[in-house]
């Protein structure tokens, strides 16, 4: 029998406010455990929140670039639940109405496109920290990140591979960082992704049992860990074996999926609605500003790449699927207006030194002036493609400007005439037998004349201006 | 002449502007009577007696600039629910017995400023969950007209220093009748305002939805003192609402000829007490008096309110109590087995009986299966009854009711009937579950010399009215010139 | 009955509330009395009515996104029943 799996992913993206969603707490996280608080995201008795207005824009803008409907009235919730993390023993949260319902977002794979719908974007406050002692029972509590505004974003369960779900999370985290309403930093836990994953045999359309699965803090480990929970759950299926519904932690070590096999107490979460919060009004005018004020998104940006730089589109994925990387590329091509060499150049060399999509082009040393120099010194043929090569790790690694590179380690291409005859024609003379052979015939020698001239040069002597001269010198014996 | 401890803040104030007395004199003298009679009331949780000197001084070198306000110097407590920066407030309760906030509530920042001289904070019941000041960790606050009896709660020690003169003025909370019921059964005068009126940042909460502060005092020109420093809008809680106020004394004395009182029969009907229904009988004679017009009201889902009130009220009390968990504040056990261990028994020994009833009542009204039942319901009900008065106030310029169905009660009479405790509020309830501003004033006494209070509903931000209709009154009787002896 | 033993001690874990045998009995009785009162609730019609979370008519008010100064880490942690270095200290939370 053929399986299919059901996933439904919940993303949580904090958002990049200055202060925090209820109080006016610093966002930034201090060194010092429990520095940044005050009465309100401590919990203390007596306080009331009173909801950051950037907090709310930015969950309407993300809610407007996934093509939701947005509440103009909605409501804040307690979720209640006892942890040592969340000071009320309640999260404000959104329960029975949400900021924005219903909306999709675009993605691609290697099936093709498809929409995946998004049940619900709503705000809610971030709880604090944990750290579990390693040789006495007991954990420390940090507070510095209570309160911090957070979006959930719940795909319906539409989502069918592994795949699909990682192009999934690279669209949303692109569109979050295009907004600029959020870091998607995975690693460090300002995007994260739970994910609930279920199979069934291909065609059925009830749910099977699923599971909830939670530590993935990579794409790599979201999509290994789905695929390791897909298999897993068809195996036991296979074998006539139940699955119980359960929450399972994914290990990075191991890339398998462990039960987290905590006494499971009831998940009651006392929803009500939050009465020291008044209802929250989106008025269709604000919609329609921060509407007005959206960035170009990534998939609106890929088709323009296509359109306007003749591109192929798969470059253009590429270069949009982060928000900086696209203007790092936009701006190269301001300068040095070939838009395919700067794509080759950014999607191969420069690519390869960030070391793929976690690494922030941001963090890039190479400025884009210093990237168009040394694209420009290839195109006037002043130093060779090879040459080129050397330079930009040189630039990487050092941060200089090409040309002085260039000229500290002399590797300006040689394209004088004169300079170029006289070294060919020393090569010449010194392989008289290989002249000799050359010219009964054996023209493939013709590489090595290069080869000698290229030595003699250190790799810069002009290669197209090499083959004509020799040819000439040739034809002169 | 009288003790100074005995005059209204009105009358000190004016003695502290014609330096006849000053704010460190009137402070001792309450300060001594506070020595002589707290033993027997038990009206405060904790007294600074330093501390009330030093704002005493404080405000008599205010006096001596001219920079006063009108109660600058008037010693004055706040209820044991409201934070003070440095100071205790425990909610009297055990799990809070040694907590000290690092803030100022809203209100008490609106009384520094004024000048007002902060005595200490009165007693209530735990977490103000009941309605005779019994259920405090600290012990019951007495009745100064009979110490055998409860003085109301939850702000029975707000109530009872007023009255005994163990503070000026005070200030209570009032979720269900908290402010209206002690104040009626300690013979003060007490008001409610609107929600959203007074803000509610640094006040502890019990039912966020209800919650409201509001003065306790021996007269209406005090309250409307009191109300002027406290009413107006704060940015810190999301609740409060943007608008102004008036001078609230500017309505004292005014006439009220014209005006007309509903009577709603689902009150008037419930009223078995004698002494209750005569009151009632003279106050009506008294308006009508004054020119006051009568009308006959019914308010048909009032009989609804006291179960949708015990559905509501611990529903959110249950989640406003869940952070008292031993982990950044408060009471932790001594003896655990493990984190869920370490909340169960905190919160088992730190909280009392009353409070844990309240919180499980409330967590299985909101518990999966029983939320549409319960606080859906409820809520509903709640929508019923606010159409019910808003209806009834097309008819009327306010309503008059008791504020309790009997004189106070002995202690420990209705301890262990909740519900029998739950119906001296019935009255109150209605009040607090459209949010509507809810005045209590002395109304007479029982033939056994216990206080009865009568009360004046108006609608939404109204407070003004029930100045003005409370104030003629007083201006007729002297029941709230009467004092205990003690 | 409108309430079990089993709901009494099933609501005690949600709420944190460690009851012994005697006050798990007393509360069962006295809820139960509470919840018969609250029955006559039933006989009021609402399907058609919103319910009333509370009575302010307005909208919630947006604050600036501006910090303002935290507490000191000492004031923060001033009333904490255990501290260890700047973090609170709980009893091991198993995850």
């Amino acid at each position: 029998m053929e399986y299919e799996a059901v996933i439904g992913l919940e993303i949580h993206a904090q958002l990049l406010t200055d202060s925090k969603a209820f109080c006016s707490c610093t966002t930034r996280f201090g060194a010092e455990p429990n520095s940044n608080t005050c009465p309100i995201c401590l919990g203390m008795p007596g306080v009331l929140p009173v909801l950051n207005g950037k907090a709310l824009e930015f969950t309407v803008k993300m809610a407007i670039a996934c093509n939701c409907r947005i509440n103009e009235f909605s409501r804040f919730a307690r979720k209640n639940y006892y942890y040592p993390d969340l000071p009320k023993n309640y999260q404000i949260s959104q329960y029975e109405l949400p900021i924005s319902e219903k909306g999709f977002v675009e993605i691609e794979t290697s099936q093709g496109k498809r929409q995946i719908g998004l049940t619900r974007i709503h705000m809610e406050e971030d709880a604090g920290k944990l750290i579990h002692d390693e040789t006495n029972p007991v954990s420390y509590v940090d507070l510095n990140r209570t309160g911090v505004p957070l979006i959930e974003i719940v795909s319906e369960p539409e989502i069918r591979t592994p795949e699909e779900a990682g192009a999934f999370l690279r669209e949303l985290r692109a569109v979050l960082v295009y907004l600029g309403i959020c870091d998607g930093n995975m690693e460090e836990g300002s995007f994260r992704c739970d994910a609930n994953v279920s199979v069934r045999p291909k065609g059925e359309q009830t749910l099977g049992v699923k599971t909830e699965l939670k530590n993935m803090n990579s794409f790599r480990f979201v999509e290994r860990g789905l695929q390791f929970e897909i298999d897993r759950q068809i195996e036991m299926l296979k074998a006539g074996e139940r699955i119980v519904q359960e929450t399972r932690l994914f290990d990075s070590a191991t890339g398998t999926t462990a039960s987290m096999r905590s006494k499971e107490y009831a998940h009651d979460y006392r929803y009500f609605p939050d009465p020291d919060l008044l209802p929250i009004r989106v008025e269709p005018a604000l919609v329609e500003r921060l509407r007005a004020e959206l960035p170009e998104l990534p998939s609106e940006k890929k088709a323009r790449f296509v359109d306007e730089f003749g591109i192929p589109a798969y470059d253009a994925g590429v270069l949009t699927a982060s928000r900086y990387l696209a203007e790092y590329f936009e701006e190269t091509v301001k300068l040095f207006p070939k838009p395919k060499m700067v794509s080759n150049w950014i999607m191969t060399e420069l690519m390869r030194r960030l070391k793929g999509e976690e690494c922030g082009i941001d963090s890039c040393p190479i400025r884009v002036e210093q990237l168009a120099a040394l694209l420009k010194l290839v195109d006037d043929g002043s130093i060779s493609g090879k040459i080129a090569k050397t330079v930009f790790d040189e630039m990487y690694d050092t941060g200089k400007d090409p040309s002085a590179i260039i000229e500290e380690k002399g590797l300006v291409q040689i394209s004088d005439q004169d300079e170029l005859v006289q070294i060919a024609r020393k090569v010449l003379e010194d392989n008289p037998s290989e002249v000799e052979k050359y010219l009964a015939g054996r023209t493939k020698l013709m590489g090595f004349f290069v080869g000698q001239v290229m030595k003699a040069t250190q790799g810069k002597a002009n290669p197209a201006m090499v083959n004509q001269i020799l040819v000439e010198e040739l034809k002169k014996r | 002449m009288s003790a100074l401890h005995e005059h209204t803040a009105a009358q000190l104030a004016e003695m502290l502007r014609k330096k006849e007395a000053s704010s460190v004199e009137i402070t001792r003298s309450v300060l001594e009577r506070i020595d002589a009679v707290e033993e027997k009331l038990g009206c405060y949780v904790t007294v600074s007696p330093e501390e009330a000197v030093k704002m005493a001084e404080e405000a008599d070198r205010r006096l001596a600039l001219g920079d006063v306000k009108p109660l600058t110097g008037i010693p004055m407590a706040i209820k044991d629910n409201m934070c003070r920066k440095g100071h205790r407030a425990t909610c009297a309760s055990k799990i809070l017995y040694n907590f000290y906030p690092p803030y100022d509530s809203t209100v008490v920042r609106l009384l520094k400023e004024e000048g007002m001289v902060i005595l200490g904070s009165a007693n209530m019941d735990e977490f103000a969950m009941g309605s005779s000041t019994e259920t405090s960790y600290w012990g019951p606050t007495r009745n100064p007209w009979n110490v055998e009896m409860i003085p109301g709660g939850s702000s029975g020690g707000s109530a009872a220093a007023v009255a005994a003169g163990e503070a000026v003025v005070s200030l209570g909370s009032d979720t269900g009748g908290s402010i209206r019921l002690p104040a009626a059964f300690c013979s003060v005068s007490g008001i409610k305002p609107t929600y959203g009126v007074v803000s509610r940042y640094g006040l502890v909460a019990y039912a966020s939805s209800l919650d409201q502060i509001g003065p306790i005092a021996r007269d209406v020109r005090d309250i409307a003192l009191v109300l002027n420093i406290i009413c107006g809008h704060d940015p810190k809680d999301s609740t409060s609402v943007p608008r102004d106020y008036p001078d609230f004394t500017s309505f004292l004395d005014k006439p009220v000829k014209g005006m007309k009182i509903g009577l709603p029969r689902e009150f008037f009907d419930k009223l078995e007490d004698p002494d209750v229904n005569r009151v009632m009988k003279e106050t009506r004679e008294i308006y009508q008096g004054f020119g006051v017009s009568f009308v006959d009201l019914s308010l048909p889902h009032l009989d609804y309110a006291l179960a949708a009130y015990y559905i509501i009220a611990p529903s959110e009390a249950s989640s406003n109590l869940a952070r008292y968990d031993g982990v950044k504040y408060g009471y932790r056990a001594e003896n655990f087995d493990g984190m869920i261990d370490m909340y169960c028994q905190s919160r088992a020994e730190g909280f009392g009986a009353e409070v844990k009833r309240r919180i499980m009542l409330g967590t299985y009204a909101l518990s999966s299966g029983y939320y549409d039942a319960y606080y859906l319901k409820a809520a509903k009900i709640r929508t019923l009854i606010t159409n019910d008065f808003r209806k009834a106030f097309e008819e009327c310029d306010a309503i008059l009711c008791p504020t309790a169905p009997s004189p106070p009660f002995r202690i420990g009479e209705k301890m262990d009937d909740p519900i029998q405790m739950y119906l001296t509020d019935v009255f109150t309830i209605p009040v607090n579950m459209a949010g509507l501003p809810g005045m209590a004033i002395p109304g007479g006494f029982s033939s056994d010399g216990l206080p009865i209070g009568i009360q004046l509903v108006a609608s939404h931000f109204e407070e003004a009215r029930l100045v003005q209709l409370s104030s003629a009154f007083q201006n007729e009787t002297d029941h709230h010139l009467k004092r205990p002896s003690l | 009955m409108k309430i079990t033993a089993e709901q009494v001690e099933y609501v005690a874990l949600l709420g944190r509330l460690a009851l012994t045998p005697e006050e798990k009995k007393k509360y069962s009785a006295q809820l139960d009395d509470i919840l018969k009162y609250m029955d006559m609730l039933a006989e009021v019609p609402t399907d058609d009515v919103e319910p009333l979370a509370g009575p302010v008519k307005l909208f919630t008010p947006l604050r600036e996104d501006k910090v303002e100064p935290s507490l000191s880490v000492e004031d923060a942690l001033r009333n904490a029943p255990a501290v260890t270095g700047s973090s609170l200290r709980v009893p091991k939370v198993i995850e």
